[in-house]
């Protein structure tokens, strides 16, 4: 579906040459969700801008559904970009213009006619959700009400690919999930391919199907969510997945439970998929001796399946615990006894 | 009763100059809109990172805005004779004031034009790009519609100023309340008479601005 080869942008400021994005190769697969997570400054906004022709490239080439993105301009290129729409951290609406207005203005930039476009509008504002404020101004509107407007703008002429641009970065949790759930429904309904960017591991954790990890231009770490979220590589990736799983890895941590619970044994339990939906503690229980005591616990869904960590403490004799931790591996689940040391 | 406090105003001639004044207000101000709006949109789409973005044109653009703006009315008047000898066929009456008024206001709202655009969120103008907009739909649909307050609040602000400009237009003949004042009251020593120019001046003042600010709160959706 994209295909990026190469792709490097430089801007050159005067006194110096900034390179944005650094020989970037990336290939997203039709109706994936995509995240590309960095932070500030690195330059994951200018990728996204690469994918639409809002900026070009030095080098390399941006291919769209077999269009290379790259080579077209004028006319070829603004049809190109009703196929790729976006949408934006500060919704970029028309405050001008009403909820309507505003989602009829690409119809009006396709040509489409007036009658259609009312009906295509309604369809719209049913879709996302927004029936009965079709005749609101911007500034009547939530945050959240403001985003949906964006979205349902940017869904208007039928894209093939929807960019995200730090969609949700301007609103509170709440709203954020709605938005997010929303975007997972239009992924599903439409089979739409969704490129977003954001700063947020929980953004990347709830609908993202595989995430690209940036810093300096560069994508340092590229992979499922699931896997990212397991055995992230990079000390990059490892603060990322911290921001929403503190696994309690950390020798403070480990000591600190250590004083809490000084007898028997502390045993961290990474799940990955599947086995988050198994009743492993409840067959442990039943078919071992030794006694489960849960000390802490942590576990995130992601659309490619649930990860998470659990530490127990177990209680019994040395005997015993050897037996429950050579069942936990039998049931596939990584368990490991953490040594104070 | 008013005619014992103004005993030498002619209310026939008086009636004509207000005529006059509005004439040559409303035109000038008519043309100073599109004039001005034209040259506003060049230097906002030729200035650096814009869409036209043109060293030369933007340059030159912005020389002439800025002379233009900088000749004291009067004097722009005088070094326009021959321009409107030869446009208008004569230097005489409100028609003969209008290139000198349209020329030397136009440039002033060029400017408050440019203001005014460089208000917009470039977030918006970016959207608008996005969606595969053309530089003219982006002007008609993006640009105009989402500095409309600031372009109606800055032509109130430019025609009261024409308003003046068309009182002093009269010192040369163009006709108007000016003339009126300058030639029947001022020469004459007929206070009454400037007196009641002044205050119809006044009055179409303060309807200017009320209809400007009204129509400047309507469009205001923010």
């Amino acid at each position: 579906m994209i295909e990026l080869k190469k792709v490097t942008k430089k801007f050159d400021t005067g006194k110096a040459v900034l390179t944005a994005v650094d020989q970037v190769d990336l290939s997203i697969a039709d109706g994936e969700i995509f995240g590309i997570i960095g932070y500030s400054g690195a330059g994951k906004s200018t990728l996204i801008r690469l994918l639409n022709g809002l900026e070009k490239p030095t080098s390399g080439t941006v291919e769209i559904n077999g269009q290379e993105i790259t080579s077209i301009k004028g006319g070829e290129l603004r049809k190109a970009r009703q196929k790729v729409s976006m949408i934006f951290q500060h919704f970029n609406l028309l405050w001008s213009r009403t909820v309507k207005e505003n989602i009829e203005f690409p119809l009006e930039i396709a040509g489409v006619g007036k009658a259609q476009r009312g009906k295509r509008v309604q369809e719209l504002i049913e879709l996302v959700g927004l029936t009965g404020r079709e005749n609101a101004y911007p500034s009547e509107l939530s945050g959240g009400q403001k985003q949906r407007v964006g979205i349902a703008r940017a869904l208007a002429n039928d894209p093939e690919v929807l960019l995200c641009d730090e969609a949700t970065s301007a609103l509170d949790p709440e709203t954020t999930d709605a938005i997010l759930d929303l975007l997972v429904d239009i992924n599903k309904r439409l089979g739409l391919t969704i490129v977003l960017i954001t700063h947020e591991m929980h953004v990347i954790r709830k609908i993202c199907h595989r995430v690209a990890v940036m810093e300096g231009g560069r994508v340092v770490e590229l992979g499922d969510v699931l896997n990212i979220f397991q055995s992230p590589k990079e000390e990059i990736t490892k603060r990322f997945v911290a921001q929403v799983t503190d696994s309690g890895d950390s020798q403070e941590t480990i000591k600190n439970l250590r004083e809490l619970y000084p007898t028997g044994e502390l045993v961290k339990l990474v799940f990955v998929g599947d086995q988050t939906e198994q009743p492993i503690l409840t067959k442990l229980i039943r078919s071992h001796s030794v006694e489960v005591n849960i000390v802490q616990g942590n576990i995130s869904h992601t659309q490619r399946g649930a990860y998470g960590t659990l530490i127990l403490q177990l209680k019994g004799s040395p005997n015993e615990i050897e037996e429950a931790l050579a069942f936990l591996r039998i049931e596939d689940v990584q368990a490991e006894v953490m040594h104070n040391d | 009763m008013i005619d014992t406090l103004f005993p030498n105003v002619d209310w026939d001639n008086m009636w004509e100059a207000t005529i006059e004044t509005l004439y040559m207000t409303a035109l000038s101000t008519l043309f100073t809109f599109i004039i001005g709006l034209a040259l506003g949109i060049l230097l906002f789409l030729t200035a650096p990172k814009q869409l036209w973005a043109n060293k030369v044109v933007n340059w030159l653009t912005g020389a002439f805005v800025n002379i233009f703006r900088s000749i004291p009315f009067i004097i722009l008047i005088i070094l326009l004779i021959p321009f409107t000898l030869f446009l208008m066929g004569s230097i005489r009456g409100p028609n003969a004031a209008l290139p000198a008024l349209i020329i030397g206001s136009a440039p002033f709202y060029a400017r408050m034009v440019l203001i005014a655009l460089k208000e917009i969120d470039k977030g918006v103008i970016e959207a608008a790009r996005s969606m595969g907009a053309t530089t003219g739909t982006i002007i008609w649909k993006v640009l105009l519609p989402e500095s409309k307050p600031a372009l109606i609040s800055g032509i109130t602000v430019t025609a009261i100023a024409l308003v003046g400009y068309t009182a002093m237009a009269g010192i040369i003949g163009a006709g108007g309340l000016g003339t009126l004042a300058f030639l029947d009251g001022f020469q004459r020593s007929r206070e009454d008479v400037t007196l009641m120019a002044t205050i119809l001046i006044l009055i179409i003042v303060f309807v200017i601005q009320y209809i400007g600010d009204l129509a400047t709160t309507k469009a205001d959706k923010r």
